[in-house]
């Protein structure tokens, strides 16, 4: 097995004085899907905002794709490490985030076009066969406004594929849904993890979803990884009494 | 006879002189009641005008010049609009921006620009900054800072008028939701290409009918450049009518000549500037209506 292709080590985040992350560590391999729940506020979402640094983390390392930057020095003294770290990681929104005033090709090409060193044609085609992955192709030309949630977020998944990043980090992709949408969406997320055995950090409370298709759950309680372990494991009864108790809650 | 058929429909009705008005009245739509309280209003002034020795013929001889002068006004106009949304653009990013250096200067300038009096920013540009260059500066430096009035005057207006677009900008940029910049940094984005290629462009619908309000207003305070002695050629509608209303004597008629230039020049953009909105939201609108 090559070396884990993101390693978070000792990371700590506080807001003022609340301390929100208390000492995470993970190791992810290549093609893992992990899926990190818990309660609100228990860390899980800014565990995943620090990991590309849209949170700057207080205390620890994070290294993706054999690059490492640890805390301590502002992101703005540093943009260029930070910005690269970024595109190896693709973000995906509660709140989609899609650029209103672009078309869907558009939000797709927006940042290969201005960062990537590919030609004009290489983007295009790129951004056009993420879409018809995404059953979008022939959304290309419309505005963000007229598309449904689930059509939205399909279209932010394949904007954040546009750089080819080598982690997908999923902050309650379909948190924001309504209920009929929300299955389209896990059906390009599934696809993405079982075809292209994309490297994928999920933060969701769609238990049938990490069911399926994570290959490691981890249950965030108070700043901590409080329990990990694989999907069968999780499900089996046995866990320890909090996450248990969440689990039963949400099931 | 109109007044019948009402009466009619409505029986055991005292039939007073003000009642017969009352229900004549309720016949007539309220814009045309509102145009003959603008005629009343305009026929009053005109009578007044014409009692106190109003020169007809003096305004026909004259009123082509200074209205003709109202390209000087347009120019003054543009090139002052465009200097200003510049000065917008930069001092909204400073108010923005974390950078204390940044902060501080463009605090210091919507500050002074917009606490003291357009007039007096006027004269600073034209009569202190010179004494200041020359104090300065070397003289063939210093002699940079030596303006014509009209240039002076300008300046002096996108610089106010600056400050006060630069809150406006400000606002429009604190308008569009932080999810955008945030997407945009996610994908790796320069903080210049976060806010030039996905900021702004939101921003700038926002903040399109509150410039083009700002836009009339300066259209009108360009008068003021003239206070500061332009010559002929950069003589403005109102210039001109001092110019030649002093020497006639004939005030009234000359600023009256250049007062309607300025209330026929702001109703014209008035009137754009209505439609540019109702396009905006219009559209707007019919984008959300198709959605569903």
């Amino acid at each position: 097995m090559s070396a884990p292709i993101v390693r978070v080590a000792g990371l700590h985040k506080s807001f003022g004085s609340l301390e929100v992350l208390k000492g995470v560590d993970m190791q992810i391999n290549a093609g893992e899907v992990i899926v990190v729940f818990g309660r609100s506020g228990s860390g899980k979402s800014t565990f995943l905002r620090c990991i590309n640094f849209l949170e700057e983390p207080t205390q620890g390392t994070i290294e993706v794709a054999g690059r490492s930057i640890a805390a301590g020095i502002p992101t703005r003294f540093r943009r260029k490490q930070v910005q690269h770290l970024r595109r190896t990681c693709g973000m995906v929104f509660q709140q989609f985030n899609l650029f209103p005033h672009m078309s869907v090709l558009d939000n797709v090409m927006e940042a290969p076009r201005r960062i990537s060193t590919q030609s004009a044609k290489q983007v295009r085609d790129h951004a056009m066969s993420l879409l018809a992955d995404v059953g979008l192709a022939d959304k290309a030309a419309e505005y963000p406004i007229r598309l449904s949630g689930g059509q939205q977020q399909r279209v932010a998944i394949a904007r954040a594929l546009a750089m080819r990043p080598q982690v997908m980090l999923f902050d309650e992709p379909t948190s924001a849904l309504d209920p009929e949408l929300i299955h389209e969406v896990l059906a390009v997320m599934r696809n993405l993890a079982q075809d292209h055995s994309t490297t994928m950090i999920v933060v969701t409370h769609e238990m049938g979803f990490a069911r399926e298709v994570a290959t490691r759950m981890c249950f965030f309680h108070e700043g901590r990884i409080h329990e990990q372990c694989e999907p069968e494991q999780m499900f089996d009864g046995s866990r320890l009494p909090e996450t248990q108790r969440f689990l039963d809650a949400v099931m | 006879m109109p007044v019948a058929p009402t009466d009619e429909a409505v029986p055991h009705q005292r039939h007073g002189l003000a009642q017969s008005l009352e229900l004549y009245s309720l016949k007539v739509p309220f814009r045309i009641k509102v145009a003959a309280v603008w005629l009343v209003i305009c026929g009053l002034l005109l009578a007044g005008f014409l009692k106190s020795g109003f020169d007809i013929a003096w305004m026909g001889d004259h009123a082509f010049a200074i209205a003709k002068a109202v390209w000087v006004t347009i120019a003054f106009s543009i090139i002052a609009i465009s200097l200003a949304v510049g000065l917008a653009l930069l001092g909204a990013q400073g108010r923005v921006s974390r950078n204390p250096i940044a902060y501080g200067i463009s605090g210091f300038y919507t500050s002074f620009f917009r606490g003291t009096p357009l007039i007096v920013q006027l004269f600073l540009w034209y009569l202190a900054l010179p004494q200041l260059a020359l104090g300065l500066l070397p003289q063939q430096y210093a002699t940079w800072f030596i303006w014509p009035a009209q240039v002076a005057g300008i300046v002096g207006i996108a610089f106010n008028y600056g400050a006060y677009m630069t809150e406006i900008f400000r606002s429009g940029i604190e308008a569009v939701p932080h999810g955008q910049a945030e997407a945009a940094a996610a994908l790796g984005m320069s903080p210049g290409q976060q806010m030039r290629r996905i900021i702004l462009p939101q921003a700038t619908r926002i903040v399109i009918p509150a410039t083009g309000n700002e836009f009339i207003a300066m259209m009108k305070d360009t008068a003021l450049i003239g206070l500061l002695g332009t010559t002929l050629l950069w003589a403005d509608p109102f210039r001109m009518a001092q110019l030649s209303g002093k020497a006639d004597f004939r005030n009234l008629e000359a600023l009256i000549a250049a007062a309607l230039v300025y209330w026929g020049l702001t109703a014209v953009f008035s009137f754009f500037q209505r439609k540019l909105e109702e396009r905006m939201s219009k559209g707007y609108v019919r984008q959300v209506k198709d959605a569903s």
